[in-house]
């Protein structure tokens, strides 16, 4: 690796305590942002002559701190920003540091900053954005271009984002048990959105929006070294590694979508899957289950299979029944229902996703599924007008391909043979 | 004599690396291993699971499992053990006996991502 790789590798594992200490001191995220990236300057220069630090957060957040002060010092003869009172103990900030940089101090700072992002009057897309730039770095350029959105619309996403962040009223004090956990189910849930973002995405965009799966992987880790008996934070790490793990077989070479039972399990990430079944293997020992915890030991369940047909669906049943009545939702019934077609056959499964219609009208897999179950009974026309719906309903150009090739499949069908067996 | 080689990094570095920065580093160590490897010099080579995935039995009276890795500065490394086990209770139980045997101190259970048995050393 070159200096400046690793420097760049450097900045960015130590930004989120950075960032977090020096939000802490200043209570202002634009303090804190351009502390961190005025101390990162400083360190591109000096590190190369003088080595690494031995803890470069520390050496990050002190230089930031300094600078940031200085420049405050000298604004202040001009016009009087901020008061005192709103910086933090200003001095003995060296003697201090050492003692406050260990401890869970900097788990809060992290946990803060992470948190801010969540704010509940930010729109999804606008959290993601904002925790991309200020907790992972990235570049609004780079952020732009997962996002698909132009340079300046991201920009001023996130600028509106800083400004309701601004707005409201963070506290700076360290939380107590109860909020300390609702913190960190609200940033679990903000990993969670990121990842989603880049696995939601089509065939054709996939490879430019994976980095946002691989960064919410680095920030759910990052999490769960902070918060080391937390099996819900486990469950999530390990939901992200194995559904991460297969991401090089979920797209066919034209793009189109490929289905679990489909897919060439030889190209699936093993390292990842070894880490996740280590890390659901870990969060059972505690017998404190939640939602991630299910879903990652339903996605274990597909990476222990060598074969599809291997696949322990009767357990899958039962885990997808577990998180209904957990966190109740049509979309948790619908992958249900998919078990359910693999343990008591179509027919069954379809019953149990009738009455969802009314609530997942517009929803994509509801109808790719529905076609399937009624291709299975041999219902041909009315699979075809399900798959029919779910095609006006694709979300990408994956998604409308592969269920153009159950349409494909169905003509094949019913035309030739179709019309002699009056099927 | 055998010398055993311990790996120390800074986690949290490492696993900001990229793919490519990753497979970079790999693949100049897999250059001095080869070398020792056609030398009969090289015995098993681990790449640990983060230390996320660290569980800790502290072996204090009665035994103590604690999760992430450990962290105290007090003792030292004085050695390990690669043992198979079908999931982390059955390593627990392995630590425990070991424990029961040797009371003190601590076992760190770490799950190798990596395991290359390496038959160069007898």
């Amino acid at each position: 690796m070159t200096d400046t790789a690793w420097i760049d590798a450097a900045l960015t594992s130590a930004r989120p305590q950075a960032v977090g200490a020096l939000l802490r001191y200043f209570r202002d995220l634009d303090i804190a942002e351009e502390a961190f990236q005025n101390a990162s300057l400083r360190a591109l220069k000096s590190w190369p002559q003088n080595g690494p630090p031995r803890d470069p957060a520390a050496w990050l957040i002190m230089v930031g701190r300094n600078v940031a002060i200085d420049d405050i010092r000298r604004n202040r003869r001009q016009q009087p920003l901020p008061e005192d009172e709103a910086i933090s103990d200003l001095d003995d900030a060296e003697a201090r540091l050492a003692e406050r940089l260990d401890g869970s101090h900097y788990r809060d700072d992290i946990l803060r900053l992470l948190f801010i992002c969540c704010h509940p009057d930010l729109p999804a897309t606008q959290q993601i954005a904002l925790a991309l730039r200020i907790v992972s770095g990235l570049s609004v350029k780079q952020i732009a271009r997962a996002f698909l959105v132009s340079e300046v619309a991201m920009e001023q996403r996130i600028t509106r984002a800083k400004a309701r962040v601004a707005e409201a009223d963070v506290p700076f004090e360290t939380p107590g048990a109860v909020e300390r956990s609702e913190r960190l189910s609200a940033v679990a849930a903000m990993i969670y959105l990121i990842f989603n973002e880049g696995y939601s995405a089509g065939g054709d965009t996939a490879e430019i929006r994976s980095p946002l799966c691989e960064e919410a992987i680095r920030l759910a880790r990052l999490l769960l070294r902070l918060f080391q008996s937390e099996p819900e934070i486990m469950g999530l790490t390990a939901l992200l590694l194995l559904q991460h793990a297969r991401a090089a077989s979920r797209f066919d070479a034209a793009g189109a979508l490929v289905l679990l039972d489909d897919q060439d399990r030889s190209r699936w990430n093993r390292k990842m899957i070894v880490e996740g079944l280590a890390l659901i293997d870990k969060a059972m020992r505690h017998r404190r289950s939640g939602p991630y915890q299910i879903q990652a030991a339903i996605a274990a369940l597909h990476a222990r299979a060598e074969k599809p047909e291997d696949t322990d669906w009767t357990q899958i049943d039962l885990l997808y029944g577990a998180l209904e009545i957990m966190q109740p939702s049509p979309v948790v019934t619908l992958n249900r229902a998919v078990a359910v077609s693999k343990v008591r056959g179509a027919q069954a499964a379809l019953e149990m996703i009738e009455p969802l219609e009314p609530r997942l009208s517009n929803y994509f897999h509801f109808f790719g599924v529905r076609g399937a179950f009624l291709m299975q009974l041999g219902r041909n026309d009315e699979a075809r007008v399900a798959f029919d719906r779910a095609i006006a309903l694709a979300n990408t150009s994956a998604e409308a391909a592969h269920i153009r090739m159950h349409l494909d499949r169905l003509m094949r069908d019913s035309q030739p043979r179709g019309a002699k067996a009056g099927k | 004599m055998l010398y055993a080689i311990l790996c120390y990094h800074d986690e949290d570095l490492v696993g900001s690396w990229t793919r490519e920065q990753d497979a970079a580093v790999m693949k100049k160590l897999a250059v001095v291993q080869d070398k020792l490897k056609k030398q009969g010099r090289l015995g098993p080579v681990a790449r640990l699971l983060p230390t996320t995935a660290a569980t800790t039995l502290r072996k204090d009276d009665p035994p103590v499992v604690l999760d992430g890795p450990y962290a105290e500065t007090k003792e030292q490394l004085l050695g390990f053990y690669i043992v198979d086990c079908k999931d982390l209770e059955e390593a627990v139980d392995v630590a425990r006996d070991l424990g029961n045997a040797n009371p003190g101190g601590a076992y760190e259970i770490r799950p190798v991502g990596l395991f290359e048995p390496g038959d160069g050393v007898k």
